[in-house]
């Protein structure tokens, strides 16, 4: 084991490599804002995947999750042509907190053990969902590194479920090539880079908030504290 | 009598821009990113914003879409006064919504536009008022002013009624909040250009905060000296509060902030802010009627005559 990242300051960002299926032995050693890499195959998932998978109680379709246990939260900019071929020329992730409930089910339906997606979720979940499963969270960078991961992506390997979820929401698995930078941003023991961001600029805004008066009117229901997520 | 611009032109140029705004950052947002990422100290945000303006380079190198979730597109057009459509407005509206579908496939652009209950995608970006298209005008002129604008829409955008006791302060702190709401864990894909519309109905604000994050260039300044000192200090306590790209402690949150006005209730003052994400998507080609057509990528949106005060 790694020493525990305890502050944005501890972060080394040291570049990792991964190969799909990703071994838990690789997982385990990720650190908090390793930048990562990725070789292999993944495919996307979004909420029309999640809700067949997860709502419906449906596996993945055909030899998915023998393929690979990488899941992104994203859909392609893509299309089908004409001759029946797809062209995917650019990929960027969807915010993760959506999927938040869903997890953990997913993670026993799909085998799936790296999540990649955008913004990610909390230590509360990661440690509530993703820590009993063995499975990280990588955050992609930017956001909007849309050519740049899709110029990694050498091939689309097989689509499912496009006629009924359309192009965006398909599950569409993709042989990838060095795609990335990826930060890691929940690690296996369901740390978070972000939480430790959080910190940071929460005590920052105690004082910032000090020369700003409250509006006249209040909202109903506004949370008061500056402290908590607005994600799940 | 006028020539009439033909709409099939109007549809090549349109699927043209959409193909261009996908691809191409504007030059203006792009030195604005150059900037906070030279002012930015820190480690994390300095390694997004430089992996980003590479992923520029590579956009525009291969042709391939800047970022995949290629918003919702949209269209302004500013006809002239003395404009004629070959086939009227109807055509025109018809070429606009050809072109994004042709273009959703040929770019090709995410299909993100479904129906918001049933959630079908017609994988076309075109539907039941999809793409939006609003209008404006200026006399004395005979072109077409079509811009495209591909704004992300998720995070980033608020409205908030405040009175005019609030004042400044009171914009101030709303600001804040908005920022950092969706600031946190980058979810407004920060550094971005900032709209804020004061004033109007609830509708004319968000609308005006919209055209303002979108329409004006980096380094525009509103013309009330008042406003745009205000738009001065909007950016620098952006950048002050502590948070940078992607979230991380920083000073990178704010590339620039752009401020319209409109007249208001006497008793209020609505407020509506809006954050163009770091893939900030717009081109703009200007249709004469003798067939020529000039691409650029200001949108020069707000004329003198635009933000007119008097009857005339």
């Amino acid at each position: 084991m790694t020493a525990a990242v305890e502050r944005l300051d501890d972060v080394t960002m040291d570049e990792v490599h991964l190969t799909t299926p990703v071994s838990d032995e690789d997982i385990a050693r990720l650190k908090l804002g390793d930048v990562v890499y990725v070789s292999g195959v993944l495919y996307t998932a979004r909420e029309g995947v999640y809700r067949k998978v997860v709502g419906e109680g449906r596996g993945l379709p055909g030899t998915v999750a023998q393929l690979t246990n990488v899941n992104f939260h994203c859909s392609p900019a893509a299309t089908v042509k004409p001759d029946g071929s797809y062209a995917v020329e650019a990929v960027t992730a969807t915010a993760s907190f959506r999927f938040g409930k869903s997890m953990s089910r997913w993670f026993e339906r799909s085998g799936a053990r790296v999540i990649v997606g955008k913004a990610g979720l909390t230590e509360t979940a990661y440690r509530e969902w993703f820590v009993p499963h063995g499975a990280v969270y990588l955050t992609t960078v930017g956001y909007g590194l849309g050519a740049t991961y899709g110029r990694s992506i050498s091939r689309v390997l097989e689509v499912h479920w496009l006629r009924e979820l359309g192009i965006a929401q398909a599950l569409w698995v993709l042989e990838v090539d060095r795609i990335g930078p990826f930060l890691v941003e929940g690690d296996r023991e369901g740390r978070s880079l972000f939480a430790l961001a959080n910190r940071e600029v929460n005590r920052r805004l105690v004082e910032v908030y000090q020369e700003l008066p409250p509006p006249a009117l209040s909202r109903f229901g506004e949370t008061l504290s500056r402290q908590d997520e607005v994600v799940l | 009598m006028a020539r009439a611009i033909s709409a099939k032109l109007i549809e090549d140029t349109a699927r043209e821009l959409t193909a261009r705004a996908a691809i191409d950052i504007p030059p203006d947002f792009r030195r604005g990113v150059e900037g906070a990422r030279d002012r930015e100290r820190s480690r994390l945000p300095r390694f997004v914003l430089d992996e980003m303006l590479r992923n520029w380079e590579i956009a525009t190198g291969e042709r391939r879409p800047m970022c995949a979730d290629t918003g919702l597109p949209r269209y302004y057009v500013r006809a002239g006064n003395e404009a004629v459509i070959e086939g009227g407005f109807v055509a025109l509206e018809r070429a606009l919504r050809k072109a994004t579908a042709d273009a959703t496939a040929s770019v090709p652009l995410r299909p993100n536009r479904v129906h918001p209950l049933s959630r079908v995608d017609r994988n076309n970006n075109v539907g039941i008022h999809a793409p939006e298209i609003t209008y404006a005008f200026e006399p004395g002129r005979d072109f077409l002013d079509v811009t495209t604008v591909h704004k992300g829409g998720l995070f980033g955008s608020d409205y908030r009624m405040l009175f005019p006791s609030d004042g400044i302060p009171g914009i101030r702190r709303f600001f804040v909040d908005a920022l950092v709401q969706f600031g946190k864990r980058g979810l407004a894909c920060q550094p971005a250009i900032v709209g804020l519309g004061i004033g109007g109905a609830k509708d004319t604000c968000v609308r005006l905060g919209k055209e303002a994050a979108c329409l004006r260039v980096v380094g525009s300044r509103n013309p009330d000296p008042e406003i745009a000192r205000l738009e001065d200090e909007l950016t620098a306590l952006g950048n002050y509060i502590g948070l940078g790209a992607m979230g991380f402690a920083g000073t990178s949150m704010v590339v620039a902030t752009h401020v319209e006005v409109a007249f208001t209730h006497t008793g209020g003052m609505p407020v509506g802010i809006h954050q163009f994400c770091l893939s900030s998507r717009r081109a703009t080609a200007r249709i004469h009627p003798d067939g020529r057509v000039e691409f650029r990528t200001d949108p020069e949106w707000f004329t003198d005559y635009y933000r007119r005060e008097g009857v005339e």
